[in-house]
């Protein structure tokens, strides 16, 4: 190959330069930081500067899913003219609860890179062994409750046990319980077709029971409003004192009055209505104790490095396979508590209950809110955000009465957006360089 | 002087047999605080195999093992990290999704009570990739948005995290441009004079003669010579890597040398006819 003459190089732009014997210059004893990295800069500026560039690099992370909420509000109100009701909403907050603690199971197993089928199966279950050792055979109602939330975590962990320890695919694994535990569930339920809550059941309190003193509302308000500034002040007090870069004070101030925004418009709109809902309550504490397991904890870290290299966590000395087997036992243990609130809402145990699109709206749920299908990105919180999606969409649908036909069109096509956005937020990922 | 040094490690007459193959046989090996050792060989002489028996991937069937003077076994991954071997191999094992921090305490995370202390981490990274002038655009990126060269050296500095005696790299420099190369030399070099000893396979001879001590060559899993670099000519390491004073690479250079034959960039079928 002769090497191009100097008149003419353009046509070969595309072949490999020739090899030019100028000496290696040797590195610089301080390396100035190379001029393509992208620093972010100081103050609000660089804050928008550095969001911009995420959106268009393809991190959306939640932002999708908060537009979608809005755009969801808005269209809803402006066809039913009662959607932004205290009411409906409060409504809302109560109907969220059971999904939306099964959809933080599902976003643990996504974490992982894996899928769980069977949450909806072992919801039902949950709830019929609940209902069979209480009602039907006079058990403490509270043992009950706790050897059902065992129970499913017992399932999970046999499913567990065959997808880390056996090596079965979690897909087929969870989808042979989704029959099996479904099967389980009816016969449990035996002569039963249906095993109504009692009068006094613990279980009628998470669909029934309001906080009516207004003081709760605020109060909760109050608290995590509080709760969120103080750990956010004292974590940048010890950056500073150790000599890291630390958030400037206006974002601080800015994540501390939009999270107070949010807590009291909630907790105004609570009191409006019936006040308080427990149900709503359980919801946010399982979310705040998951949340800080997954992302302050080391248990939390390993979920995330087996989903993102399951190789490198071994190799790093992560026991990968105790990971999987405790993740999809702590999913089984949410489906089971979702099963009691899904029970709640029905009114009693059934044959069928945890069947139908329940499954599919919790993991639905969960990508909404922006948890990666592919493993080892998204957060807790987007459990909350997918079901309030699902649910507003469904409310809505049945404010303006329409059919299930419809409402199953379109709950599968937002979930069908909801994977576009994370695939093709993928690939503007791959090509902006982050695999 | 490179002969003070004290030994950290020394293998006598190790021998590995997978199946019909004997891997290694008979091999022995020093390695010396503050000595950068490189491993070199052809495909196949074993340089591999050496290196997972002494990160403990998999045990030797015979031979000593002795760790500053006293003898060990090595059996497990965690026994070499015990002793304070650091192995960096040669596909990373990095968590793409997690950040820089995330990465270099995988395994070892600091804790303050049941949470994790990511200050005290982030302050500790900081202060390990300055002492070894590594620039990365921020430790709290994740590792997917750095380059090949970043990553590498980030990989290196996790194995260094705990403050390991001997590292062992494992073809660090393959995939990197020549900038990249340079930093990853240099970042040797900062070991050896931080007093760690360094194992460093490669198959780069410009990066051998660069930063290494010492040479160590096997061949079809036997020792074959050890070289000391500041007295040894690369040809006399060619020839051992290949078994033969006249070999493809010095028949090359004779003919570069001289001006006959085909120009540097010929094919390399010519060889074969002569």
């Amino acid at each position: 190959m002769s090497s191009p003459t100097p008149g003419a190089p353009s046509h070969q732009a595309g072949q490999a330069p020739v090899e030019s014997d100028a000496p290696m210059t040797p590195a610089a004893e301080v390396p100035a930081p190379d001029p393509r990295l992208l620093v972010r800069e100081r103050g609000l500026m660089g804050y928008t500067e550095e969001f911009r560039r995420k959106i268009r690099g393809g991190e959306l992370g939640s932002v999708p899913v908060v537009l979608g909420l809005i755009v969801i509000a808005v269209v809803f109100q402006s066809l039913t003219g009662n959607f932004l009701t205290p009411r409906n909403l409060s409504n809302l907050t109560v109907y969220i609860a059971g999904p939306g603690i099964m959809a933080v199971g599902i976003v643990l197993v996504l974490l992982l890179g894996e899928i769980d089928l069977s949450v909806g199966s072992v919801a039902g279950l949950s709830a019929a062994l609940w209902a069979a050792l209480s009602v039907t055979n006079g058990v403490n109602d509270l043992v009950s409750i706790a050897a059902a939330i065992a129970a499913g975590a017992a399932v999970g962990a046999v499913h567990g046990f065959f997808f880390a320890k056996v090596g079965v695919p979690a897909f087929v694994v969870t989808l042979a319980g989704f029959l099996g535990w479904s099967g389980l569930q009816i016969w449990v339920m035996g002569e039963e077709g249906t095993i109504n809550i009692p009068r006094d059941s613990l279980v009628r309190d998470l669909y029934g029971h309001y906080f009516s003193d207004r003081a709760f509302a605020w109060g909760m308000a109050l608290l995590l409003t509080a709760g969120y500034a103080a750990a956010l002040v004292l974590s940048e007090r010890r950056r500073a004192r150790a000599g890291l870069p630390v958030r400037p004070r206006g974002e601080i101030v800015l994540r501390v009055l939009l999270v107070a925004a949010a807590a009291f418009a909630v907790a105004y709109m609570l009191n409006e209505h019936r006040g308080l809902p427990l149900a709503l309550v359980i919801f946010l504490v399982i979310l705040i104790l998951v949340d800080f397991v997954v992302r302050r904890t080391r248990y939390g870290r390993q979920i995330f490095a087996v989903g993102g290299n399951a190789e490198a966590a071994r190799r790093a000395g992560i026991n990968v396979e105790r990971v999987r087997l405790t993740v999809f036992s702590l999913a089984g243990g949410l489906a089971a508590v979702g099963g009691f609130f899904i029970a709640a809402q029905s009114g009693g145990a059934t044959k069928s209950l945890g069947s139908g699109n329940l499954l599919m709206n919790v993991i639905a749920a969960a990508v909404i809110g922006g948890t990666s299908l592919f493993g080892g990105r998204g957060w807790v919180w987007s459990a909350l955000l997918g079901t309030l999606v699902i649910q507003s969409i469904t409310i809505g649908l049945d404010l303006l009465g329409m059919q299930s036909a419809i409402q199953f069109m379109i709950t599968g096509a937002v979930l069908l957006i909801a994977v576009t956005v994370d695939s093709v937020s993928r690939r503007t990922q791959r090509t902006a360089g982050r695999t | 002087m490179t002969a003070a040094a004290p030994t950290l490690l020394a293998l006598r007459g190790v021998s590995k047999r997978f199946g019909a193959v004997q891997a290694l046989s008979d091999v022995d090996l020093e390695l010396r605080s503050g000595v950068v050792t490189a491993l070199v060989g052809d495909n196949g002489a074993g340089k591999s195999t050496l290196i997972k028996t002494i990160a403990g991937v998999h045990a030797a069937d015979t031979g000593v093992f002795e760790w500053k003077g006293r003898p060990v076994r090595i059996n497990r991954p965690h026994d070499a990290q015990d002793l304070g071997i650091a192995t960096v191999y040669q596909d990373l094992a990095l968590c793409d999704n997690l950040d820089v921090v995330a990465n270099l305490f995988l395994g070892r995370e600091t804790v303050h009570g049941v949470a994790l202390d990511e200050v005290e981490m982030e302050r500790r990274s900081r202060e390990l990739l300055d002492t070894l002038s590594i620039r990365i655009p921020s430790v709290r990126i994740p590792v997917a948005s750095l380059s090949g060269g970043q990553r590498q050296v980030v990989a290196i500095a996790r194995a260094l995290i705990g403050d390991p005696d001997l590292v062992i790299l494992d073809e660090p420099t393959a995939a990197l441009g020549v900038e990249q190369t340079a930093q990853v030399l240099d970042l040797v070099e900062r070991l050896r004079e931080r007093g760690h000893g360094v194992i460093l396979i490669s198959h780069n001879m410009a990066d051998v003669q660069a930063v290494a001590d010492e040479v160590a060559v096997l061949r079809l899993g036997r020792n074959n010579g050890l070289f000391d670099m500041e007295t040894t000519s690369q040809e006399k390491i060619v020839s051992a890597i290949t078994g033969a004073t006249d070999n493809a690479v010095s028949r090359r250079r004779h003919r570069r040398h001289h001006g006959t034959g085909r120009p540097a960039g010929g094919a390399s079928g010519t060889e074969d006819a002569r």
